[in-house]
């Protein structure tokens, strides 16, 4: 039952998509919690695009609304939460205008997630194949039983697994391999768009680079685009092509990842890129001063302006727009909006 | 499936009372519960303060009167007003049920900590010597044990602790596996290093946090003790002169009383048995749902 | 005057079974010394399965070794009772990984706080106490009047895991096991946590073992390294140098593996042999024999450590044209 991340199966690309036709588009999206202690507003119109075979890391302290946001883009927010307004594209289809068995089959064969903590979730007591029958038969109730096990074994095979993982249980697996199981069971039926939620955060280093190297070669397989949410910064500068900031339920900035590591625009993104340890600045420690503000009583203006370094007045009442950049990047900050004199 | 954990707003906490009673709102088996259990307990204590109790024994009043004015439940076969019969026995009830319930509690808890905590040759004795007694059929044994004793050494008290002897084994054995679980949390070694000793550690870590655990087993062993009482009544194994439900109900069925007409006779202490059991039932599972938060009911 | 620390030749070995035993090494052989005049920060660094934790409870005395014998400042700690026992938990203390399981959801987080300082009477009333807390809050960057008198599920991890930092402060121990202080901690404020750590050595004078996984947060934070793997030592020495100029075959994959926030350093080609090729293979020689692309007869024997260089060893066979160093010696090799 032995394995090695080098593989020697031909890789079949899918069909070129053109670049430019954006396979997920969320637009303003707004989440708000109502709890006892009033309302907390969770996700407050968040909007972004991705291209097929796009990676896109969703960086943010946690409270931040990064899990909130997948949550919301599966449609799986539970009361008191709830989702208020905007939509989510994933190719022509409005997942938000669908109804419940509509959205139901989406999940999945459009558009699929991996929770954190997925590889605990895995049902103890079915075997791996089952658990993938079960996927599978959810959305093809006439699937036959040869098809099922033909689709699951590609899936395992693309993840780099035996086969006969089928037949075990979690238990018999290792953390990688069992994370690697639920990347297989996410590709299943080719979603457009895939979501993985910290999805090494348990994992040692060596085996966080094997499932992510996995992540990256399932998603060039069936061209699909993909949506890293995490807050190590050092897993988003390997892996994927662009990087959003969140910060109290908002987007700060969206950039691409080199863009983000050389040359940040949003202080907010600044500060967390500065203190970063790297191999050059041994012993320089640059925390962050400050708490994150609590999402029921978010400060008016931008919300980072009570921590933000550079804050002017009209930070404290106005909401920056997220507004793009001549080079393509969007950032939410006074600092650059087009009808407002820079700071002095 | 997933849910957000919000950070606490700064100024506004409202007061312990009314979070209280925004939780029982949620959770109608504790409310209803505690509700049947309060307005039996009010019941008893008036009755005790203001009713003539010598009436509820034999000999007193005018028997087989139908609820009325005068006697507001009735009287019996045997010239007993059922009203100060009623408050009496319930009465006796509760003090069987919470006496046996606190003492088997309390072994459970002695006990079950003992042999969790310490381990070792202690734990391997306490919970062989449970396991094999558990299976003993506990009902068979009380009504041989209360058959066995003369009559008239059956009281309230030797009623009680028949029905605990065998009753202990459990909350000893479901004790000892939550302390097990307990000790290997992170903040007893924290308080370890913090330089507590063992009995402190018992005592100020675990113990609090096993609070609703030990209230959910002490109401299983008061339900279990006043249900066995009650069988063992009903058969006539009881304190046969005092007027336990189970009691009452006995001697209904010897005169037939169902038959004659007496039809409130019986029924009284069946609905007062109904009500005590189900209400401890409806606050068993309500506590249920506080002690295991991830049952508990979102806003 | 005795070392602070001495470990000696320990090893962990865990069985099950009643007639067949199978055996678990968690830790083999390690043996460590730490200078009391010289107060320092040592890394441990492993992945999961590596022993690194179970060395954090041999250490704190929680559990004892199958074979070999530690001893604080000359004395074997698991015979120590009563006073000198008291003495021990007082000067060796430790932080955690998980910034909420320290903490009895029954109580404030005051009782973090409260217990040992009770318990040590390290004030003398409780009007002392009460500064002597809040002076620890606020050296970690927290408001004492935001934090004192909360329940722990009322803070975030962040606040959680800098009141558990503030309560090393406040013991002043001689001795701290960082288990993995700032892996649960959002990369924010892992900087300010790891800022006030390195303080407690160099203000007041705390030996910290900082075990971890995260070689870049080692980096800055110690000055010597020695490098796990399924309880034995891969590779030990100066942080700079081991980080830099790995050499043992595992050690360099783990740097390999490293994400750095840097668009320009890549994850390293060295090719990954999955951790399942070993689930069979039981290694009785070095332990790392059945992923290593080096791998060769010799390997089935366990190799001593081999001297690199002054402050660099390395337990490895493609290195014995070097002198091999007895591990009493492995502590020449750590700088200070």
């Amino acid at each position: 039952m032995t394995s090695q991340t080098q593989v020697n199966w031909a890789v079949t690309e899918a069909p070129a998509k053109d670049a430019k036709d954006p396979v997920l588009q969320v637009v303003n999206l707004r989440v708000s919690y109502y709890t006892d202690a009033g309302r907390a507003l969770a996700l407050d119109n968040v909007s972004l695009s991705l291209a097929a075979g796009e990676k896109l890391g969703l960086v943010g302290e946690s409270g931040s609304g990064k899990s909130t946001m997948a949550l919301a883009m599966m449609r799986m927010i539970k009361p008191p939460g709830r989702i208020e307004a905007g939509q989510v594209m994933v190719g022509d289809t409005d997942l938000m205008a669908l109804d419940d068995r509509a959205m139901l089959r989406a999940r999945l064969s459009k558009i699929a997630y991996i929770p954190q903590g997925a590889m605990n979730s895995l049902n103890p007591v079915l075997r791996i194949g089952a658990q993938m029958a079960d996927a599978i038969r959810a959305h093809d109730s006439r699937a036959s039983r040869s098809d099922i096990v033909k689709r699951s074994e590609k899936a395992l095979a693309s993840v780099d697994l035996n086969p006969s993982v089928a037949k075990m249980y979690a238990h018999e697996l290792s953390g990688g391999m069992k994370q690697r199981v639920c990347i297989a069971i996410s590709i299943l039926l080719n979603p457009s768009v895939i979501i993985c939620d910290e999805p090494t955060s348990a994992l040692d280093v060596v085996t966080q680079r094997q499932v992510m190297e996995t992540i990256d070669r399932v998603q060039k397989q069936i061209g699909a685009a993909v949506i890293l949410i995490g807050h190590d910064m050092g897993l988003m500068a390997q892996f994927v092509d662009k990087v959003a900031v969140m910060y109290a339920g908002r987007l700060m900035e969206l950039s691409t990842v080199r863009q983000m590591f050389t040359e940040p625009k949003h202080p907010y993104a600044q500060a967390l890129i500065h203190s970063l340890p790297n191999l050059d600045n041994k012993g320089v420690f640059a925390g962050i001063p400050g708490l994150a503000p609590s999402l029921l009583r978010l400060p008016g203006g931008c919300p980072f302006h009570p921590r933000c370094s550079k804050v002017m007045d009209v930070c404290r009442t106005v909401v920056p727009p997220f507004d793009s950049l001549p080079d393509g990047r969007k950032v939410a900050c006074h600092l650059y909006s087009t009808d407002m004199p820079k700071a002095a | 499936m997933a849910t957000l954990a919000l950070p606490q707003a700064q100024s506004y906490r409202p007061s312990q009372f009314r979070l209280a009673v925004k939780y029982l709102r949620r959770n109608p088996s504790l409310a209803i519960g505690l509700a049947i259990v309060i307005g039996l307990t009010l019941f008893t204590a008036i009755g005790l303060l203001t009713v003539n109790l010598k009436h509820a024994y034999p000999l007193q009043v005018a028997s087989r009167q139908p609820p009325s004015l005068k006697y507001p439940f009735g009287t019996d076969f045997f010239g007993a007003d059922l009203l100060p019969a009623m408050v009496l026995g319930l009465w006796q009830t509760a003090l069987i049920g919470i006496l046996a319930g606190a003492l088997g509690t309390g072994i459970g808890a002695v006990l079950g900590f003992i042999s969790a905590y310490f381990g070792g040759f202690l734990d391997t004795a306490i919970k062989g010597v449970c396991q094999i007694l558990t299976p003993i059929p506990g009902f068979l044994i009380q009504i041989i044990i209360a058959g066995s004793i003369d009559k008239r050494d059956v009281t309230i008290y030797t009623m009680a602790l028949v029905v605990m002897l065998l009753a202990w084994m459990g909350p000893t054995l479901v004790i000892r596996s939550q302390v097990l679980t307990m000790k290997e949390r992170q903040f007893v070694s924290v308080a370890e290093l913090s330089g507590m000793g063992d009995l402190g550690i018992i005592f100020t870590e675990i113990m609090p946090n096993l609070l609703p655990f030990l209230a959910a087993a002490f109401i299983t062993q008061v339900f279990g003790a006043i249900f066995a009482s009650f069988g063992l009544s009903v058969l006539g194994l009881g304190p046969l002169r005092e007027p336990l439900m189970g009691n009452i109900i006995w001697q209904a069925q010897n005169q037939n009383a169902f038959i004659n007409g007496w039809w409130w006779w019986p029924l009284e202490p069946a609905a007062a048995v109904v009500l005590i059991l189900s209400s401890l039932a409806l606050i068993n599972m309500g506590l249920d749902e506080v002690s295991n938060p991830r049952i508990r009911r979102s806003e | 005057m005795p070392e602070l620390l001495e470990l000696k030749n320990v090893s962990k070995v865990y069985s099950r079974g009643l007639l067949s035993k199978t055996s678990t090494t968690a830790l083999s052989n390690v043996t460590l010394n730490l200078s009391e005049t010289e107060p320092t920060i040592l890394t441990v660094a492993g992945e999961s399965g590596s022993g690194k934790t179970t060395l954090a409870m041999l250490l704190l005395g929680f559990i004892a070794p199958t074979t070999g014998e530690i001893l604080y400042r000359g004395q074997d700690i698991s015979k120590l009772t009563g006073d000198a026992r008291l003495t021990f938990r007082r000067e060796v203390q430790a932080v955690f990984q998980d910034p909420f399981a320290v903490f009895n959801p029954f109580y404030t987080v005051d009782h973090l706080l409260t217990v040992p300082i009770q318990r040590f009477k390290l004030a003398k009333s409780k009007a002392e106490a009460f500064s002597k807390m809040e002076e620890a809050l606020m050296a970690v960057g927290l408001q004492p009047n935001e934090i004192l008198g909360r329940f722990p599920h009322q803070l975030s991890g962040g606040q959680r895991q800098r009141i558990n930092v503030a309560r090393a402060l406040l013991l002043r121990p001689r001795l701290l096991v960082a288990d993995e202080p700032v892996s649960m901690v959002d990369a924010s404020l892992r900087a300010t946590i790891l800022e006030t750590l390195r303080n407690l050595q160099r203000s007041y004078g705390v030996s910290i073992i900082y075990i971890t996984h995260d070689l870049t947060t080692a980096y800055h934070i110690s000055k010597s390294i020695i490098v796990l793997y399924r309880g034995a030592v891969m590779e030990a020495g100066d942080v700079d140098v081991v980080i830099k100029s790995p050499q043992h075959p595992y050690t360099r994959l783990l740097i390999d593996s490293i994400p750095w926030p840097d668009v320009n350093r890549h994850w390293g080609e060295t090719e990954i042999k999955a951790r399942e090729s070993e689930l069979n293979v039981h290694s009785t020689g070095c332990q790392f024999y059945a992923r290593c692309p080096f791998a060769m007869d010799k390997c089935l024997t366990p190799p001593p450590l081999f001297r690199i260089n002054d402050h660099q060893a390395a337990s490895c066979y493609l290195y014995d044209e070097n002198s091999s160093i007895k591990p009493e010696q492995l502590s020449e090799m750590l700088p200070v």
